[in-house]
């Protein structure tokens, strides 16, 4: 289980302090698939960023199965068990797909098992292997390689930061299909997913609304996805035509 | 032919080779020849007035490879040697060079290889050359490598051209004429550490008609060395060239980029690009993501950038 613990986050803007995440209190439960949700420029990247360590809060803590992992590196989280798929996938000029694929599972794949979590991707694995992730590939292809990585992770908690960002051709059926893939290979483990996409809400145990850097809503889906659609309570999706 | 092993050991590093390699070869240890082998299409003789060989390779001969390797482990040697080779129309042959240097003492040594390739109608090279230091003396490690290629109509040549580790001091000089139709590849990989330095120049000229050059050097400075490339492709004709320096500098490294580019055709068509920085922020926290350290993070993508 991981808890956050009254975590609060700011940035120096011009020589104020600006908090980004203030006072945020949270509990996301193993197995569980949890959505966060809320308008741009609320601090949801944000919140996944300090999970992940990438950022370090002001203050609060933060705790994966009881242990505090606040004062934590990026990499001892990743060993714990803490994945991170990015919003925009970062380029290397020399790496390729299978590199990438072998340092997220930490075995020395086959190319057969790097294939296996590439199809789950839609991607037809032999055109990709031995590409190198850099611009010519398109930004859904890397996003969905991303994806992949995470997949070959395995992981006790797995973050993705608007997953369904520019998958451009391949469907959104799909990438749900990959989260209910992943729920069923890796039972216990949490998947935490920052998205607008009502579809996507829509497989979600839990919902949280993240609104100002505070948690404005948290609870069952079923008890906050219908306040979700009535209300305007999510800037960033087109408001239902009812 | 008997090798011990830090022989071995170079070879390995600059050659791949685990002992005689199959085809033409000739291999240079200290300074004198440890052993040499001509076939039918591929014929090797020393110079009678320097230090060096003349490669022959016939008209046609497809699908054959040369290894001229140099293995240095007597410290204190400095040696000049002109290596000439001459490829016939239409032939298809990998060659393959490299030096590596073993110093343990207190004496700099030093190889300078001079090789020239005459490529005729057609002709293919693939050239593939690393250079690799190693030892613990105080004594330098250096290497100062001039390699002219002369490309006749429609030949083409590729150099891949690597030096990674041990090399304390450096000047590659590599100049090239092309041809109607011919191409030039050079893909450059430096890597220096400490206090080497190291000088790459190119100096192209596209003299044919239909002729083409792209010269990439992928470039690391560690510690706190020094590298400088430099370089110039000339278009006489209407033609194509590329130049491309991507460095990425570390510690206290320092790089100095100089491409130029001369156009004396109107339709010449010339293009440079350069650029140096540290490793990207962002590349780091990603592999740290995936449960690497900071420092395993950075070997991964300087691997991948000098791959």
């Amino acid at each position: 289980m991981l808890e956050l613990e009254n975590l609060s986050f700011a940035v120096s803007d011009e020589g104020s302090e600006k908090e980004i995440i203030k006072g945020v209190s949270l509990k996301i439960e193993n197995g569980k698939t949890v959505v966060i949700t809320g308008p741009n420029g609320g601090g949801k990247s944000t919140l996944a960023r300090l999970i992940m360590g990438i950022e370090k809060p002001i203050s609060g803590r933060i705790l994966l199965n009881g242990r505090d992992i606040t004062d934590l590196s990026v990499t001892e989280r990743a060993k714990m068990g803490i994945s991170f798929a990015f919003q925009q996938p970062v380029k290397f000029k020399g790496l390729k797909v299978i590199d990438l694929l072998r340092l997220a599972s930490g075995k020395r794949l086959s190319v057969g098992d790097a294939c296996e979590y590439l199809s789950s991707v839609g991607l037809c694995a032999r055109d990709y292997i031995d590409r190198e992730l850099n611009a010519s590939l398109s930004g859904g292809e890397l996003k969905r390689i991303e994806i992949a990585e995470i997949i070959a992770r395995n992981s006790l908690l797995s973050i993705f930061d608007e997953p369904e960002a520019g998958i451009d051709l391949w469907s959104f059926s799909n990438l749900i299909k990959v989260f209910g893939e992943m729920k069923k290979n890796n039972p216990d483990g949490a998947v935490v997913i920052i998205s607008h996409q009502e579809r996507i809400l829509n497989i979600a145990d839990e919902i949280v609304v993240i609104r100002n850097g505070k948690v404005a809503k948290a609870g069952r889906k079923d008890e906050i996805l219908p306040s979700l659609m009535t209300t305007e309570e999510l800037v960033g999706v087109c408001p239902k035509n009812v | 032919m008997k090798f011990d092993e830090i022989q071995l050991r170079l070879l390995e590093e600059i050659a791949e080779l685990h002992g005689v390699p199959e085809g033409a070869y000739n291999i240079r240890s200290n300074s004198e020849a440890l052993g040499r082998r001509s076939t039918e299409h591929i014929v090797i003789t020393p110079k009678k007035d320097v230090s060096g060989i003349d490669i022959e390779i016939k008209a046609g001969t497809k699908n054959e490879s040369v290894h001229i390797p140099v293995v240095m482990t007597k410290s204190g040697l400095k040696e000049t040697v002109y290596n000439d080779f001459y490829v016939g129309e239409d032939a298809d042959v990998l060659i393959v060079a490299g030096c590596g240097i073993d110093n343990c003492g207190d004496g700099d040594s030093e190889h300078d290889g001079v090789h020239r390739f005459f490529l005729k109608k057609g002709a293919k090279v693939r050239y593939v050359e690393k250079h690799y230091g190693s030892g613990n003396g105080k004594g330098k490690r250096i290497l100062n490598p001039v390699t002219e290629a002369y490309l006749d109509e429609g030949a083409e040549m590729t150099m891949e051209m690597v030096q990674i580790k041990g090399v304390s001091d450096t000047t590659r000089t590599t100049l090239a004429d092309l041809k109607e139709n011919a191409k030039l590849v050079v893909r450059e990989r430096l890597m220096t550490h400490e206090d080497q330095t190291a000088v790459s120049v190119y100096d192209v000229k596209l003299s044919g008609e239909g002729s083409s050059a792209d010269v990439v050097s992928r470039a690391v400075a560690k510690g706190n060395s020094f590298q400088k490339f430099e370089a110039k492709i000339t278009g006489d004709a209407p033609s194509y060239g590329h130049t491309e320096c991507d460095s990425i500098i570390m510690d206290n490294g320092k790089i100095l980029a100089v491409p130029s580019l001369q156009a004396n055709n109107v339709d010449a068509s010339l293009v440079h690009e350069a650029a140096i920085g540290k490793i990207a922020g962002e590349q780091l926290v990603k592999l740290m993501t995936l449960g690497l350290t900071e420092a395993e993070a950075e070997e991964q993508i300087i691997n991948g950038f000098l791959r």
